[in-house]
């Protein structure tokens, strides 16, 4: 428990010294102190801007999206009890860039906001996209209660299905549709706004509560499923709220930043580890995937050249790390044969 | 049939071997010597490297020092099959494949012995047919193996390992798991393989009384190393129950057999 | 896991026998159906017609397009339902797609770096770059797994397909993202097409493809042994190490190819091999082959499908593979009794 609280602490500082970094950076380099005060004092109108709508926004979003998908992660590892179970085999992912593409394709091709056809934000079509995909998956898996193997092997069904109905869409739109679909698809913090932000903060308000207070549940269940219900755990109740808190997550965070992989499902590992806990632990994770999502999207702005969308970034970052993890010696956490 | 061995060289031989699992060391310069024909089995409190033990006598795990020898020669010297051909190995929790007969599966057990340019002749057929009526499941042989029950799913284990015909068979607890009635089964059909084929045994065992009704020799293994080694009744003594497993309790005569039986005795508060 | 179809199609005595006469039907049936069906429906007797005489109008119809898409359709199924047979007995986990070593992903990474770079666009020269990168990238896989725990545990495999998976998947969505004729060129490819492909210079794809399939069948008894546990495999003498080796050689030569001509097409690697343990049993020297045929009749059927629905627009084999696939791949989790691994 102690190492885990270390952990906490040092992302959070993490986090919130890639936030003051991420807003000091940009075409017109701001210093700390100018920032700080801006954003606590009040400073001059042209920074007031730069800090606050197109800054702030940007880093708060990343921070926002990384600790949904951290903290979706971790409750998706740990109910599936399956370190390499992410929100996508949920059909979130496959069900948000579903309806993106489709809202894109279908409805005109405006990128920020949907238009003509459906007439509601594009975000908002990817999270309907993403939390009906997820219901169907959840619906279809439920045969007198949802076990979880069956769930990941129905998962994989909706998803292949429905990336299939993407594929499709991308080949039939005209070009510059396209673009602008595979553009969101790859994951992408460019131009987002306050409008974008709060969604976000209004899901991790009401759903961090809620999963926290499963957590001892969860702790259980890792015992299996006859045992936990053996020590009075409601286990199919659990097991629902759990992949509600996951989906709801998993669905905002994408809805706002596109998909971005790897975010899920490294940052509750690399939390894991640090904490050397058997389960990902929740908070760290959530605040071990701001500090990626951050970090990833500080990375692209201000160091490479051109600007490189933040989920090639977050892909980069955690797949080098799921290696460099491979190449190690063997998990502590693994019992003998 | 299976060949005998010839008759001093021992069947297999562990020479100081140092053995351990997940960086910790259990068994320490240790030596053991299985004579051919022989029912050995290796017994101690859990932790005590018995499993491990049995494997490395198997080829499975190598130890940190030492050797094993198989029939004279290093183990490690020796190509997998031809390890195959002399020894087979049940270790614990095999797993069953979906959508396999028990036929087939049984008949896993004559790998060692084919090859690209042979893969079944009557020789295997006959093997399999033998080893499925030594353990009573040619009625079954057509079902599918996952749906049988414990006893009969360990039994078809057992068959496989006999329908592989080595000189040597070594069983790592075959009889966790499974009711007495079973487990006395599956160690008649072991018993019936040594005497009637001089097939040598090694095994590892929990039940003392069961080990000690089925085996020619014990081997109590404790603390890094042997504790003793003898007959059942050499073994079996109040003191080593003690002092190997911690247990309080006295060794009867089993009234049928005559070999001991372990009767642990209620703490006196 | 075994994906039990119905009770009753598992009852033995009967099935065993008319099995295999039954994938033959299915086998002639699905060729049948790709000569004479598609955008351009023929008569069956105009299609023999033209299979004797290539020069006519129609004959060039059947031999230039059809036939080269039937063959290729069956070699691709077939390739990837017996790499899938492979995979799955190699990690002893239904779930196994060959996907999962990063071949998908080198490949579509060569095909759009030749696309940016050099403009690269010809059937033939898109299907060697696939080829190439498909090879590469399933050798690092190798490499960073061998490096760390070693290739005895599948699962140190897996999770290495999925880095190398995902660290090119983001090079080609970034490069992909710089010019659109990048995009154009990747997106038909991407998902997944038999249209337009000829038999031309496929030699190379052909010749590997066929050295896997050698491969595959070398492999069938040390997959029913490996099925055991390792530790039952190693005791029955299978030498672990090169069991991996070879098994992993021929996943990636029969995937690899597959990918080259028709882009990355999922799901008949996952489940071409359940349908067939569901007909033949676990046996491998009969599920491979089952394997294989199940995947070769069920690509050309949903190509067929593709070519028949051709009004709704670019609907490629690959996007009707993983629709239908999808929906029939729940209906069968739905319906079927699940073993726990």
């Amino acid at each position: 428990m102690n190492r885990t609280l270390v952990v906490a602490v040092a992302a959070t500082a993490l986090c919130a010294g890639l936030t003051l970094l991420g807003v000091m950076v940009g075409s017109a380099g701001l210093s700390a102190g100018e920032v700080l005060q801006t954003l606590f004092v009040g400073g001059d109108p042209g920074r007031h801007l730069v800090v606050f709508e197109l800054r702030l926004p940007r880093v708060v979003a990343a921070l926002l999206v990384g600790m949904s998908l951290g903290l979706a992660g971790a409750l998706t590892q740990a109910f599936a009890r399956n370190p390499l179970a992410t929100p996508d085999i949920l059909g979130v992912t496959s069900g948000a860039a579903a309806g993106a593409v489709a809202a894109i394709v279908l409805g005109g091709g405006t990128y920020a906001v949907g238009s003509g056809l459906l007439g509601i934000g594009l975000p908002l079509v990817a999270v309907l996209g993403g939390l009906l995909a997820a219901a169907l998956v959840y619906g279809l898996s439920w045969r007198g209660g949802v076990d979880g193997y069956r769930l990941v092997l129905v998962g994989i069904g909706v998803t292949a299905s429905l990336t299939g109905l993407t594929g499709y869409l991308l080949v039939s739109a005209d070009l510059t549709q396209a673009a602008a679909a595979t553009q969101w698809l790859v994951g992408s913090l460019s131009g987002i706004s306050w409008t974008s932000v709060w969604p976000v903060l209004t899901a991790l308000v009401l759903v961090v509560p809620l999963a926290l207070s499963q957590v001892r549940a969860l702790e259980i269940t890792q015992l299996g499923d006859d045992v936990a219900a053996g020590l009075g755990v409601a286990v199919q109740r659990h097991r629902m709220l759990v992949i509600l808190c996951a989906v709801v997550l998993a669905a905002v965070a994408v809805s706002a930043s596109g998909p971005l992989e790897f975010v899920a499902f490294v940052a509750p590992q690399v939390a894991r580890r640090l904490c050397g806990t058997a389960r990902p632990p929740l908070l760290a994770s959530g605040l071990l995937g701001g500090a990626l999502v951050l970090g990833a999207d500080l990375v692209g702005r201000s160091l490479l050249p051109g600007s490189v969308p933040v989920g090639v970034l977050t892909a980069l970052v955690g797949a080098t790390s799921l290696i460099w993890l491979l190449t190690r010696r063997p998990d502590p956490a693994r019992s003998p044969a | 049939m299976t060949t005998t061995v010839e008759k001093d060289l021992p069947a297999l031989e562990v020479r100081a071997a140092t053995l351990g699992y997940d960086g910790r060391v259990v068994l320490r310069d240790l030596d053991l010597r299985i004579d051919p024909g022989t029912v050995t089995t290796l017994v101690g409190a859990n932790g005590c490297g018995k499993s491990t033990l049995l494997k490395a006598m198997a080829r499975l795990v190598r130890p940190s020092r030492g050797e094993v020898l198989l029939e004279g020669r290093p183990i490690g010297e020796v190509g997998g099959r031809q390890v195959a051909r002399r020894l087979a190995v049940l270790p614990q929790k095999p797993l069953t494949p979906q959508a396999t007969t028990v036929h087939d599966l049984v008949s896993r057990g004559r790998h060692p012995h084919q090859s690209l340019l042979r893969p079944w002749t009557r020789e295997d057929a006959e093997a399999v047919a033998t080893a499925l009526a030594a353990t009573g499941l040619t009625d079954l042989a057509d079902r599918e193996a996952a749906r049988l029950s414990g006893g009969q799913l360990q039994r078809a284990w057992i068959a496989l390992v006999l329908a592989q015909r080595t000189p040597l068979l070594l069983l790592d607890e075959p009889t966790t798991f499974l009711d007495l009635t079973h487990q006395l089964e599956v160690l008649r059909i072991v018993r019936r393989a040594n005497r009637e084929h001089g097939t040598t045994v090694v095994m590892v065992l929990h039940d003392l009384s069961l080990a000690a009704r089925f085996s020619d020799r014990l081997v109590v293994l404790s603390d890094g190393g042997v504790l003793a080694d003898g007959t059942p009744w050499e073994v079996l003594t109040p003191a080593t129950l003690r002092e190997g497993f911690g247990l309080e309790a006295a060794v009867l005569p089993d009234p049928g057999t005559g070999a001991p039986m372990v009767v642990p005795l209620e703490p006196e508060d | 896991m075994s994906l039990l179809l119905s009770p009753t199609a598992r009852r033995r005595g009967v099935a065993p026998v008319l099995i295999g006469p039954a994938l033959i039907g299915a086998v002639v049936l699905v060729v049948a159906a790709s000569l004479l069906l598609g955008s351009n429906p023929l008569a069956p007797d105009v299609v023999v017609r033209a299979l004797l005489d290539r020069d006519r109008d129609v004959g060039a119809v059947v031999w230039g397009s059809r036939v080269p898409r039937t063959v290729l359709g069956l070699v691709v199924g077939a390739c990837l339902g017996a790499a899938g047979a492979v995979m799955q007995g190699q990690t002893r986990n239904p779930l196994a797609d060959p996907g999962l070593f990063g071949v998908s992903a080198g490949a579509s990474l060569a095909v759009v770096l030749g696309l940016h770079v050099a403009g690269v666009g010809s059937v033939t020269a898109t299907a060697l770059l696939a080829m190439l990168g498909a090879l590469l990238a399933a050798t690092a896989v190798f490499g960073i797994a061998a490096l760390g725990r070693g290739l005895a545990s599948p699962v140190p495999l897996a999770l290495a397909g999925t880095a190398v998976t995902a660290l090119l998947g983001a090079a080609t969505s970034y490069l992909v993202l710089t010019d659109e004729t990048t995009l154009a060129g990747y997106r038909i490819w991407v998902v997944g097409s038999l249209s337009g492909r000829t038999l031309e210079g496929l030699g190379p794809v052909a010749a590997l493809a066929g050295l896997g399939a050698l491969l595959a069948a070398t492999q069938v008894r040390a997959l029913d042994a490996l099925a055991l546990g390792t530790e039952v495999a190693a005791g029955l003498g299978q030498s672990l190490l090169r069991t991996r080796l070879l098994g992993l050689a021929a996943i990636t030569l029969l995937t690899a190819s597959a990918v080259a001509v028709t882009g990355p097409i999922g799901f008949v690697g996952l489940t071409a091999p359940h349908v067939a343990r569901a007909l033949v049993g676990g046996t491998h020297a009969r599920l491979l082959p089952a394997s294989a045929v199940v995947g070769a009749v069920v690509l050309l059927a949903c190509d067929v499908v593709a070519r028949m629905l051709g009004g709704l627009g670019e609907l490629s084999v690959g996007v009707v593979l993983s629709v239908l696939g999808g929906v029939v791949f729940v209906a069968i989790v739905r319906r079927g009794r699940m073993a726990e691994l």
